[in-house]
């Protein structure tokens, strides 16, 4: 009983402490602007079973897309058993879910292998981050604080890892040596256990019940470390793919704001025609935090910094200041440090920095050629290159600020219909020579 | 297409030359290969000519989107004022701007990119191309981003040089793991920004690794970077960089 006491306290704190932290993220999303309505779940179901449960843009880099794939997978089938888990210290039963019959030994079994082959992938991947130097993973936006970052989740993962099979073994071990049935298949466990044939029940006892509370404290402890971490990508990716935009790679979204103007420039007749009421007068395009969409900032939650954005980035490869993985590192760092400024002093309120400038530079922004290369990497298909555009159009619509040749292609479009000085009289020349009849 | 409205006579499709299309000297060979083969095909069409004016790309990439939106409805109305429903486009940007953008301002038409045309009609027989007239040279293909990544547009240009060739060759980057040319987002008409290279001469050392004597570009930009890289590389006396439309014109014997 005291054991099923101390377990729903340590329950309900890490429950209480997860609640707190997400709320004061998800308050965030209440500072941004709206972006495109969340139509057509179907095909949203579809993309999100292809590119996150298929983990199709994983598999891009085949080879390290296959780890990363076993673990997620195994993140897939694991759960199961930590939801047991939950239930059983809840409770006080051992193997609550042993009612499902062959589905429980299924569970058991696959969470058993998945625990090696997770444990296996995070020591390739820790080996990478500490060994090996992968360009990917540096960079100007790669500080220390994001290695250590990388580097203790992983930790936490092999550790989890550990603990699972340790776990398996001791109940394997114990229900063996007292002769009692097993509940479930540990295909790995049960050959560890045997190799360790001469243990008493006791002491297998005591290896399952120490690991047990390693395990489901460690993954209260992983699920509260999380949303501090990169690593929240473990909650956000999955959602985030649901909720991709559907359009083409090529479409930019269409400014609202500027329709009206263009419209009542076009047609003076609408000049008095009364305006939407929920026209309220905002900044065009994106200078600071508050003018993202809740999609931008989505996509900041969810990216785990992995970098293939930036590896394939024409700009990036070629020396240029631009790194498509800093711009979403920069929104959600400027929302993290503005965001409860503005839950506590209002929408308006202004420290005097903004994520234009102090953060990311008109250098980058400048820099982009809008190849959609980040975009189509990205395996939980974050789009970077609308944050790039919209921060453009801040500069151009608001400050009137574009490198000088843009400035001239603005002028010549206006005044001659093309980004070139060229008359559009000389429209036609390509005929000449031309022997055939056009009209 | 004034003259044809005038008498009453609608041609099926309107030609979208561009403006590179229209200024620039070594695209307009590539607008000329393409009226040779709509000429060849005895398609109806006809082109705005004085009237055609820029679709607003370079503008909306570069954050104007107040001088983006004036030109597409002013290009908008043209077109509906002529009744037109079909557009072929050569431009990537064009093509883009018209199939993705301009529907959200009330211009939906049926748009078509050249290679799109051209794969239809070889399929369909009309377009015959005798691949003995190009000598099996080897070729290599540059997907532009507006056409591959920004539309997945990755198979008909494939499907055409593979007619006209035995000898194609993919770089390294391709399809939708191509590298830009450095030219898109209207980088075309500004320096780059400070690096260490070039993004040009990076797809160029691409190309160049391929050992392909022609290298196939279906974007008046891409074009301009590719024979710049050829150039700086002293490479443009060996290595030929031509439009796919030019190269099917050769393998038509126009």
């Amino acid at each position: 009983m005291t054991r099923q006491i101390i377990f729903s306290i340590t329950l309900l704190i890490t429950l209480a402490v997860f609640t707190f932290t997400i709320r004061r993220l998800f308050s965030y999303f209440s500072l941004t602007r709206k972006g495109f309505p969340i139509r057509n779940p179907g095909k949203r179901f579809g993309i999100m079973i292809k590119v996150a449960f298929g983990q199709s843009k994983i598999f891009r880099k085949p080879v390290i897309g296959f780890f990363h794939s076993l673990v997620f997978w195994g993140f897939c089938v694991i759960i199961f058993g930590s939801i047991e888990m939950v239930i059983d210290g809840v409770s006080g039963s051992e193997k609550a879910l042993r009612f499902l019959g062959p589905v429980h030994d299924f569970i058991m079994a696959s969470g058993d292998i998945f625990a090696l082959l997770v444990a296996v992938s995070i020591l390739i991947f820790l080996a990478r981050r500490l060994i090996f130097q992968i360009k990917r993973f540096e960079g100007i936006e790669m500080k220390n604080r994001s290695h250590v970052d990388a580097v203790i989740a992983l930790s936490l993962i092999l550790l989890l890892m550990i603990s699972l099979l340790s776990m398996n073994t001791g109940y394997a071990g114990y229900r063996k040596a007292a002769g009692a049935e097993i509940y479930g298949f540990y295909p790995v466990s049960a050959i560890i256990a045997n190799l360790f044939s001469g243990t008493s029940e006791a002491t297998f006892r005591v290896i399952y019940e120490a690991s047990w509370w390693t395990h489901i404290l460690l993954i209260f402890f992983f699920a509260n470390y999380l949303p501090y971490s990169k690593h929240f990508h473990v909650f956000m990716s999955v959602p985030n793919v649901f909720l991709s935009r559907l359009e083409p790679l090529g479409k930019l979204t269409t400014m609202e704001s500027i329709n009206r103007e263009v419209r009542l420039m076009m047609d003076p007749a609408t000049a008095y025609s009364a305006a939407p009421a929920d026209a309220t007068p905002e900044r065009f395009g994106v200078k600071d935090a508050e003018d993202v969409t809740w999609k931008n900032y989505f996509d900041s939650l969810s990216c785990t910094e992995c970098g293939r954005c930036t590896s394939v980035c024409p700009a990036n490869i070629t020396g240029k200041k631009l790194s498509p993985r800093k711009i979403m590192m920069d929104l959600r760092a400027r929302m993290r440090e503005k965001g409860p400024l503005m839950v506590k002093n209002g929408r308006d309120f202004s420290d005097n920095r903004s994520l234009l400038r102090d953060l990311i530079s008109e250098e980058e922004l400048w820099a982009c050629t809008t190849c959609n290369a980040c975009a189509k990497e990205c395996p939980i298909n974050i789009n970077q290159p609308s944050l790039i555009i919209d921060m453009r159009r801040y500069l151009v619509l608001e400050e009137a600020s574009a490198p000088g040749e843009l400035k001239t292609v603005f002028n010549n479009i206006e005044n001659n219909g093309a980004p070139w000085q060229y008359s559009a009289e000389d429209r036609l020349l390509w005929t000449k020579d031309l022997e055939m009849n056009i009209n | 297409m004034a003259d044809l409205f005038a008498r009453g006579e609608k041609p099926e499709y309107l030609f979208w030359v561009g403006c590179a299309g229209a200024f620039d000297d070594r695209y307009k060979k590539v607008v000329r290969a393409f009226a040779k083969i709509l000429a060849h095909l005895k398609i109806s069409y006809a082109v705005l000519g004085r009237e055609e004016t820029c679709t607003g790309d370079p503008a909306r990439r570069a954050g104007n989107e107040m001088l983006y939106q004036m030109q597409a409805m002013q290009v908008i109305t043209l077109l509906k004022g002529y009744e037109v429903k079909k557009i072929i486009t050569i431009c990537p940007h064009c093509f883009n701007i018209f199939k993705n953008e301009y529907p959200d301002l009330g211009g939906s038409f049926e748009i078509y990119n050249y290679l799109q045309f051209m794969k239809e009609k070889i399929e369909s027989g009309d377009l015959k191309l005798n691949a003995s007239l190009v000598n099996n040279v080897k070729i290599t293909y540059h997907d532009p981003c507006y056409l591959g990544r920004a539309n997945d547009i990755y198979e008909e240009p494939r499907f055409i040089l593979d007619k006209i060739t035995g000898n194609f060759e993919e770089m390294k980057r391709h399809k939708s793991f191509s590298l830009c040319c450095g030219a898109g987002g209207a980088q075309m008409f500004k320096e780059a920004e400070k690096g260490n290279k070039e993004i040009f001469i990076e797809r160029t050392e691409d190309a160049l690794s391929t050992g392909a004597s022609v290298i196939a570009t279906a974007c008046p930009f891409c074009m301009t970077m590719m024979t710049d890289g050829l150039k700086y590389k002293n490479k443009e006396e060996e290595i030929k960089n031509f439009d796919i439309a030019e190269i099917v014109v050769q393998s038509l014997g126009l």
